[in-house]
């Protein structure tokens, strides 16, 4: 943007996703979907929102009515996720691993 | 129509890993739906939420000044109200926006009985210009105008501003102190502060990793102390009927204060000296033998 807009209007709504703050992370949050029971604190929690629901049927699940009962799962979006881990300390089964992150 | 699987508040911000605040804006905005604006005092939200020239947010947005949020989204209201359009007005500012600088403005937005939900999110100081202690930060809180010495080995001396009540004294229709740890009553608060008329006032506890210094992964836990050990009590206010505010989350056995006050660096002198940890707990207990039957 070359000229400051009229009043510094923002005209395109929730533009921020281009800054990929996942720059900032230090830790990496990492869902084991065999684990995971898709009760979605992680996504209820997450302060970016960084953690989005997606069509679970391709992803493990510990067994087959887990997957039948509830079709999505979390996923973590490593574009904007900053490392907090907040999913990792709230996650009720321990289903979310917290690795220093390899850059 | 419910838009809780929507995200009306982008990625990207920002606000620091672990703050609560931007947790507390996305769960108010999903339960608001589209139909809404929003004004935002100066604050860490504000600022970091709109580096320009971008902006987390997907409803209309508008930030003027410290003090005025208030009166801001009192006009919008009165221009909505002179269109005959139906619309949430919501405004948010930070405990120094709301309980010190912003107290006049949105004093006279009560009084004056505009169809607004004003949401305080309470980091207890003035954390974007650096922590600085406010008229919300706690009894016993470093601060970097609040400094822990040999002249002063307590922090703050004075105790937290009760905002909720003294909103409450002005008769709005709702107010409610909430706690993101505490989902179901903090969502529910919202919804119902939401579907009320009349001017609305949500009183929200959020912790600041900087300013509280504690681990950004540990937010909801200490968030989660705060009401446990009777610090940050979750009630609501009715019409402004104060003499039957309603507690909604009783903790069945209250965990001592300095399980809350060990989990952050700004206690961190205190715990050094049992007896003003035991002067809060007082404080604590006086609240609740006061106030605990209702």
């Amino acid at each position: 943007m070359d000229m400051i807009t009229r009043g510094a209007i923002i005209p395109d709504a929730g533009n921020s996703v281009e800054n990929k703050t996942g720059s900032w992370r230090v830790f990496k949050p990492i869902i084991h979907y065999e684990k995971c029971i898709r009760c979605f604190i992680c996504w209820q929690y997450c302060p970016e929102p960084a953690i989005y629901k997606k069509d679970g049927s391709e992803y493990p699940a510990k067994n087959d009515a887990i997957k039948k009962r509830i079709t999505e799962v979390p996923v973590i979006d490593y574009d904007y996720c900053k490392g907090c881990g907040i999913c990792y300390e709230e996650c009720p089964v321990n289903a979310i691993e917290f690795v220093k992150e390899e850059k | 129509m419910s838009y809780e699987n929507e995200e009306f508040f982008a990625p990207g911000h920002g606000m620091c890993a672990g703050c609560a605040a931007p947790i507390i804006v996305r769960w108010v905005l999903k339960m608001a739906g589209p139909n809404t604006i929003v004004v935002n005092a100066t604050g860490c939200l504000e600022v970091a939420t709109t580096a320009y020239p971008r902006t987390s947010w997907k409803v209309p947005w508008i930030h003027v000044a410290f003090e005025n949020a208030a009166a801001v989204a009192s006009g919008i209201e009165a221009a909505a109200r002179a269109k005959g359009e139906k619309l949430n007005i919501i405004a948010f500012g930070g405990d120094g926006g709301t309980v010190d600088i912003g107290f006049q403005a949105l004093s006279g937005m009560i009084e004056r009985g505009h169809n607004v939900l004003y949401v305080l999110y309470d980091n207890e100081a003035y954390m974007n210009t650096g922590i600085q202690r406010s008229g919300a930060t706690p009894y016993g809180a470093w601060t970097t105008t609040s400094q822990v010495g040999d002249a002063n080995p307590i922090g703050k001396l004075r105790p937290k501003k009760p905002i909720a009540r003294i909103v409450a004294a002005h008769n709005p229709t709702y107010v409610a102190t909430a706690n993101p740890a505490f989902f179901q009553d903090f969502k529910r608060k919202i919804e119902k502060a939401l579907s009320y008329e009349g001017p609305r006032f949500l009183h929200i506890l959020s912790s600041c990793t900087t300013g509280w210094r504690h681990d950004p992964s540990k937010t909801i836990k200490i968030l989660k102390l705060a009401t446990e050990t009777g610090l940050f009590p979750l009630y609501e206010i009715i019409d402004g009927d104060i003499e039957h505010m309603k507690i909604t989350y009783r903790p069945k056995e209250f965990k001592p204060v300095e399980e809350y006050l060990k989990m952050q660096g700004r206690f961190r002198h205190l715990l050094k000296h049992p007896e003003y940890v035991q002067k809060l707990q007082e404080d604590v207990n006086k609240w609740w033998e006061k106030y605990g039957k209702q």
